[in-house]
């Protein structure tokens, strides 16, 4: 028997949603932490009862949650995120040094083989490991330490580290992205890192394509093609075919570029889907039409989807973390919404239908294919 | 045996209800009464001060005795009230917006 079971995090509380193979009743369980941010809620791979969830408020911290039983019941882990050593400065807003301050977890990401390992990326930028579930968390410092971070500065969330990709045929291999830094990568489980952001251009940054500075909103990755990358820059749609080497836009036809989040089809490893976003000062589709763009040959060819989707007066966002594939054999696809919508299509994005409506803003979505 | 009053928020993380006891050796001061709740609900660590600097998070506030104790020193001394269970001591979560 399959089934699919999607982990939303929201503004209020998380939510775990679970259906059969084929997608059509679910069941909704939550909220979970109830009024409390949840930037991020996500499965170990390797366990796949095991989850794991950032909730935060601005009030009262940040605390790490564990689920070991599919999220029914959960148990707080280790909430102690010290940086190692000195931390110095990054530019704030307005150009003048501000110090390292931790704020909360954006998100958290599971290694491929064991539950108990999981990295974690922070606000301010850093990367951190937990090889005990999430009990105790130690900084891969060589990353914030590596030379540039004195020039990093924050996007309008925060400057936070936001996405993680493990590399799944070379583990030591891990690719993060930074708003406003950019991408990067190391080849040794976190020891160096290097940037890898060449051919990117920015407004916004007095040298347009600096090697660090740039506002990469998030990355993604088909695992039978780790050294193809797909990133939804603060504007442009990029694609890398050298492990971040170097990076080409392919933008294409779309209506416009800005954006925020970014994904590949389960079994089409050319196939790509964005959320176009009016611009970086108007967060919500253009004219009001809320479409997903899927390009089945790796950009540059965009096809909207709008089938089951509001096509009118619909001004909502897309945030980073909120779009996810299952890995069915017809490959579902979901999104959230900040206005509580949770999309899917379990026709790979030829039709929508929401599963829920009204929930708090949605900050994450991820999705867990079961046996 | 000093009294606590807890925000919604932790006493939901705690499972306990608005008034939970704690025991405090000596007079006790915001930073005794803070270690033993952290010590009896480990749950609640780096919720009211940050676990790294251990300062009070900037949208808690300490209230006793009809006042503010927020900007007090931590080791300073809890009045008299608090200190024989008379009065609680209150961890309030700041007035900041819906």
């Amino acid at each position: 028997m399959t089934a699919v079971r999607v982990l939303v995090g929201t503004r209020k509380g998380a939510f775990v949603l679970t259906s059969d193979g084929k997608r059509k009743d679910w069941d909704i369980n939550g909220p979970h932490f109830g009024g409390w941010e949840i930037y991020h809620i996500t499965g170990s791979p390797a366990d796949p009862s095991r989850l794991y969830a950032s909730q935060s408020t601005g009030w009262f911290g940040q605390l790490i949650q564990r689920s070991d039983d599919g999220g029914a019941t959960w148990q707080p882990a280790g909430n102690q995120f010290e940086y190692d050593g000195v931390t110095g400065t990054h530019q704030w807003y307005d150009g003048t040094p501000h110090p390292w301050e931790f704020a909360r977890v954006w998100h958290l990401e599971p290694s491929l083989t064991d539950p108990d390992d999981v990295l974690a990326g922070v606000e301010d930028a850093a990367l951190f490991r937990s090889t005990d579930g999430g009990q105790n968390w130690h900084e891969l410092s060589g990353l914030r330490t590596h030379g540039s971070g004195a020039s990093w500065q924050p996007g309008a969330g925060g400057m936070c580290l936001h996405t993680i990709i493990v590399s799944p045929d070379n583990p030591e291999r891990i690719f993060t992205a930074i708003s406003a830094a950019g991408v990067f990568r190391t080849d040794d489980s976190g020891e160096t890192w290097r940037p890898m952001n060449r051919g990117l251009h920015s407004e916004g940054i007095p040298d347009d394509d600096a090697e660090v500075g740039h506002c990469v909103h998030s990355l993604a990755m088909h695992p039978s093609r780790p050294d193809v990358l797909y990133m939804q820059k603060h504007w442009d749609v990029m694609r890398s075919d050298d492990a971040g080497e170097s990076w080409v836009e392919v933008s294409g036809d779309l209506p416009t570029d800005f954006g925020f989040a970014i994904d590949v089809h389960a079994h089409e490893p050319q196939t790509v889907y964005v959320v176009p976003i009016t611009s970086d000062s108007e967060h919500f589709p253009p004219d009001g039409k809320l479409r997903v763009y899927r390009s089945r040959n790796g950009g540059n060819e965009w096809e909207p989807l709008t089938a089951g989707l509001p096509q009118s007066h619909c001004y909502v966002n897309v945030l980073r973390d909120a779009m996810a594939v299952d890995t069915l054999d017809s490959c579902g696809v979901y999104f959230g919404t900040t206005g509580g919508q949770v999309y899917m299509s379990a026709d790979a994005g030829d039709s929508w239908t929401p599963i829920l409506r009204d929930l708090p803003a949605v900050l994450s979505i991820e999705v867990q294919s079961l046996t | 045996m000093i009294r606590v009053v807890l925000p919604a928020h932790l006493q939901t993380l705690a499972q306990v209800n608005r008034v939970i006891e704690v025991d405090v050796a000596g007079k006790p001061t915001q930073r005794s009464v803070i270690d033993a709740i952290e010590a009896r609900y480990p749950v609640l660590r780096g919720t009211i001060r940050d676990p790294v600097t251990q300062r009070r998070r900037p949208f808690v506030r300490f209230f006793a005795c009809e006042d503010d104790l927020s900007h007090q020193l931590p080791d300073a001394p809890l009045p008299d009230a608090v200190a024989i269970g008379a009065e609680p001591f209150f961890v309030i979560g700041a007035m900041a917006g819906g």
